[in-house]
């Protein structure tokens, strides 16, 4: 298991002696994190699972009333998505940091900001794309109408990779102590809370079919605040928590 | 660099300075605080549209100000300890997040209060209830991660990171969240916004907000000589402080 997971380092050490390129890092980390994905397909199709299991929840603990529904449904698809991403969150450093490819990571010349971002980019696309794309179902099930279902798609699309980014820091505090788990809901559910408030009024607006763009626009103005500076918590938080 | 900014590095320098301010910021907060709220109690007068309901307002301010600003200077001890490695900078934005947090909790409690005359429920998806709801979480997620680390330092460290990033967010939750309300219930609920007050009821407001701010320096000051002979406890002069106690 170990020999495995280590090959695809290799190749990232092995770019470490050509020039300083912050594209090839990307890309070599981008690589060798999906490759890990999927070969552990069960941590994929967890919180994917995880979501539909969430969403069926509302229909039986609040009513099966397809208006009661309709109502409900873009801040229940919403959440759902949240807290599924949350769930995948811990795994994001903890397999690295056991078996020290973490700290191989650290010890590597090449700029922590990149991997970083490389790492985030392969979990939202394993965690936060396929959510994005198995939304319209689970908003069938809740009744959503079919005017809101391009708000949804776009609006997941867009808020997803800063979940991604800002949960990252969570798991990069975390990623040393042996419990993490119910920690990182605590630390990052918080800073969740202006997603949740854009992407579902994203989704309202398109089901009364209002414009919707001012929306994503600042959706879209979160993610590009995440991907500048996330990367930098996430990278002091994994240097604190490696050496501490 | 000035040379006081290198003094406070020291952690005995640190204990023996809050030893010589400790009483003078303890009177002013005593002053301050029992007068404020004898003269905004009982000597303020009532409000046209609330009557004396109003009064509490004399707590929840403060309170509710008292939240925020610890947050900041907790952030701000944070990177000051992140940059330069204080230990006393740790051990400040250590000492202020169990203070935050129980002003916000009293905040929240005082605005409940305040809102059930007023608004005729206890407790109302308001813009400013909520921001200071998620506050109050963000001082407990920190206290949770310091609590969870074992090692002092790395918590710390990590906590002034959890803090930072909390300080950009609180921007953000804060437009956000006025910005849901307002889409959600367009101006239902809303106390007279900040009246024009007469002098003689926003001076002993103002009286209680600077005795809070004093009320802040005392009790941080009082954790923070706790937690340097804690963490002090094996040096020579804090054996050498305890012997002279004794006797």
């Amino acid at each position: 298991m170990s020999e495995t997971k280590l090959q695809p380092l290799a190749e990232l050490q092995q770019l470490e002696n050509a020039d300083y390129r912050p594209g090839k890092i990307f890309v070599a980390t981008l690589k060798r994190e999906l490759q890990l994905a999927l070969r552990r397909r069960s941590d994929l199709v967890n919180p994917l699972i995880f979501f539909l299991m969430v969403a069926t929840l509302f229909p039986l603990g609040v009513s099966p009333e397809p208006t009661i529904l309709a109502t409900l449904a873009p801040g229940v698809v919403w959440v759902a998505a949240l807290l599924s991403t949350l769930l995948a969150m811990d795994s994001m450093f903890r397999s690295d940091y056991e078996d020290g490819s973490l700290e191989q990571i650290l010890l590597s010349p090449q700029p922590l900001f990149v991997v970083v971002l490389g790492k985030v980019l392969a979990h939202w696309m394993m965690t936060g794309l396929p959510l994005t794309l198995m939304a319209p179902l689970i908003a069938v099930m809740l009744f959503l109408p079919a005017e809101g279902m391009s708000g949804l798609m776009l609006s997941l699309l867009i808020g997803t990779p800063t979940l991604s980014l800002v949960g990252a820091i969570g798991a990069a505090l975390t990623v040393g102590l042996r419990k993490g788990g119910v920690l990182i809901s605590l630390l990052v559910l918080p800073l969740y809370i202006p997603v949740l408030i854009f992407g579902t009024a994203a989704v309202e607006a398109a089901v009364t079919s209002l414009p919707l763009a001012g929306h994503l626009a600042l959706l879209g103005a979160l993610l590009a605040l995440g991907v500048a500076l996330a990367p930098i918590a996430i990278a002091a938080a994994l240097r604190i928590s490696v050496s501490g | 660099m000035p040379r006081w900014f290198y003094q406070l590095a020291s952690p005995r320098w640190c204990y023996q300075i809050t030893g010589k301010l400790l009483p003078g910021f303890s009177i002013a907060a005593l002053f301050l605080i029992v007068g404020g709220t004898i003269w905004g109690l009982a000597f303020a007068p009532p409000d046209y549209q609330q009557g004396n309901s109003f009064r509490i307002i004399y707590l929840h301010v403060p309170t509710a100000y008292m939240a925020q600003s610890i947050y900041i200077t907790m952030a701000i001890a944070g990177a000051i300890g992140l940059i330069w490695k204080m230990k006393v900078a740790d051990m400040v934005a250590k000492c202020c997040a169990p203070i935050g947090a129980s002003l916000a909790i009293l905040a929240l409690a005082t605005g409940a209060i305040w809102g059930k005359p007023t608004w005729g429920s206890w407790w109302v998806w308001d813009a400013r209830l909520t921001s200071m709801l998620i506050l109050l979480f963000l001082y407990f997620g920190i206290m949770a991660l310091n609590s969870a680390i074992e090692s002092e330092s790395t918590a710390a460290q990590s906590t002034a990171i959890l803090a930072l990033v909390g300080l950009v967010n609180i921007p953000i939750i804060q437009y956000s969240v006025d910005w849901w309300n307002t889409l959600h219930q367009p101006s239902t609920f809303k106390i007279t916004e900040k009246p024009a007050m007469p002098p003689e009821m926003w001076i002993p407001l103002l009286i209680l907000v600077i005795g809070f701010y004093c009320f802040f320096a005392v009790t941080l000051m009082m954790r923070l000589r706790n937690e340097i002979l804690r963490r002090e406890r094996r040096t020579s002069w804090v054996r050498e402080l305890l012997m002279q106690q004794r006797g």
